[in-house]
């Protein structure tokens, strides 16, 4: 515990460019993710059509999925035979970062589409007769429900960050490249570095801990 | 002679269960007319869709003798709903997101909501929560933030349900300085309120029309039974 703690505390250049490189995949994945599932949960929360339920409970179900197994499907999609071999991404940060952000659509999808639909079904009334048009009316329910979609990203950028089976298969974990603490962590504590893996395993947890700790405090008391 | 506000054979039906049936209503600017009947009437129904915020199974609502889609009447109306709805801003920012999405000048949005808080007695107020308002305060907020609008048309559900005599009175003022230029609809089933507003009155029962006429006629002479029976207080749903 005491090695792990000196090796945070050393300022080894090799973690903190694997705890950044950890930062920018989870966030670029995550906010990559938001362009979509935001957009996807305000049409389930607020619009009907046929086979809503179905395709919800589809976005629910999905939110389990392993990252193993979706890290094995997107392997053979950006491998050099897949259909997107060309991009040539696999082994790289994009590889995880597009892996990241379909692991985690589902999250956002759900989360942020119950957040959306809790809000007062009157507030819609309300800002269509003052005036407000369909698109409008969409801004005044995503502000009201503004901060269960935050959570909702809080709890897809936590997903992002902690996985290991995308990272590990997309990535390849290799060094200074595509290594992240969780594939560093699982590395270490197979070469039997026990202390290392503590000390990533404590930044991981730590960045997780204040991430969620910001986002509270920069709330906003509730009116 | 048209009236600026009609609906014509006002349908509505949810999953086949008719919740309105053909009713034709007409209404004018300086007359407040009341929609009156028991719980359960279609008085919201029929308020929402002359407010363009639901749909008629079929039939039409014309506004200057024109027919008009959801759109076009949500232009000429606006409505104050029975449970005073806030954004989760100022009584300012509630007061002028109407103004702001309907492209009122930014250098004249200040001085309207002044004068819309004004009318409702609320001076003062701007900076406040809405949603920390007491439920009076906040209708009233409701009532500046649809008079602000200036629209031709003002629809109120149930105004001062559930409110104390103090901000009932405030709220029958403004509804009748309102309708010295505007056409005002007022749904309630407050009979002595609805002797206290009205120019007319149009009786709903099961989602159709069993009478209307000038109030004082209406309230002495009732020619319907289900009318005398309602004012009476022996109309059930």
């Amino acid at each position: 515990m005491i090695r792990a703690i000196g090796l945070i505390l050393s300022g080894d250049p090799e973690v903190y460019r694997i705890a950044s490189l950890s930062l920018y995949t989870a966030g670029t994945g995550t906010l990559l993710s938001c362009t979509w599932s935001i957009p996807i949960s305000t049409v389930l929360a607020l619009r009907n059509f046929h086979g809503k339920r179905v395709l919800k409970g589809l976005f629910n179900a999905a939110i389990g999925i392993p990252t193993v197994a979706l890290g094995l499907y997107l392997y053979l999609v950006l491998s050099r035979s897949g259909p997107l071999g060309s991009f040539q991404f696999l082994y790289t940060p994009n590889a995880i970062i597009i892996g990241q952000s379909i692991l985690v659509s589902p999250i956002v999808v759900s989360f942020s589409a119950s957040a959306l639909e809790s809000v007062d079904p009157e507030l819609r009334d309300l800002a269509r007769t003052l005036g407000a048009s369909d698109l409008q009316t969409y801004g005044v329910i995503i502000k009201e429900a503004s901060w269960g979609v935050i959570l909702a990203v809080m709890a897809a950028f936590n997903r992002a960050f902690g996985e290991l089976g995308i990272a590990m298969m997309l990535g390849g974990n290799i060094r200074y490249v595509t290594r992240l603490l969780t594939t560093a962590i699982a590395l270490e504590t197979a070469r039997g570095e026990i202390a290392l893996s503590i000390a990533l395993s404590f930044i991981l947890l730590a960045i997780t801990v204040s991430v969620s700790v910001a986002v509270n405090l920069a709330r906003k008391p509730t009116s | 002679m048209t009236s600026l506000l009609e609906t014509v054979d006002l349908t509505k039906q949810y999953t086949g269960v008719p919740v309105l049936d053909r009713v034709s209503v007409a209404a004018d600017p300086r007359k407040i007319t009341s929609i009156v009947g028991v719980n359960g009437a279609g008085k919201t129904t029929l308020l929402k869709i002359i407010a363009g915020l639901i749909a008629p199974t079929s039939g039409r609502v014309s506004v200057h003798g024109r027919e008009c889609d959801q759109d076009q009447l949500r232009s000429h109306c606006t409505m104050v709903f029975q449970r005073s709805v806030m954004f989760g801003s100022s009584v300012h920012d509630n007061v002028a997101y109407g103004l702001r999405i309907n492209k009122t000048p930014n250098s004249e949005i200040a001085e309207e909501v002044q004068e819309a808080l004004a009318v409702v007695n609320l001076e003062g107020f701007e900076k406040r929560k809405a949603r920390r308002l007491s439920s009076g305060e906040q209708q009233r907020v409701a009532m500046a933030r649809a008079l602000a609008l200036d629209r031709e048309i003002l629809l109120f559900d149930e105004p001062t349900a559930n409110l104390d005599p103090a901000n009932s009175m405030i709220i029958e003022h403004v509804i009748k300085e309102s309708a010295h230029t505007k056409v005002v609809l007022v749904s309630t089933h407050n009979l002595s309120q609805a002797r206290r507003l009205s120019d007319r009155v149009i009786h709903l029962y099961k989602g159709r029309v069993v009478e209307e006429g000038e109030a004082g006629s209406f309230f002495a002479n009732p020619k319907d039974e289900r009318t005398k029976l309602f004012i009476n207080g022996g109309l059930q749903f």
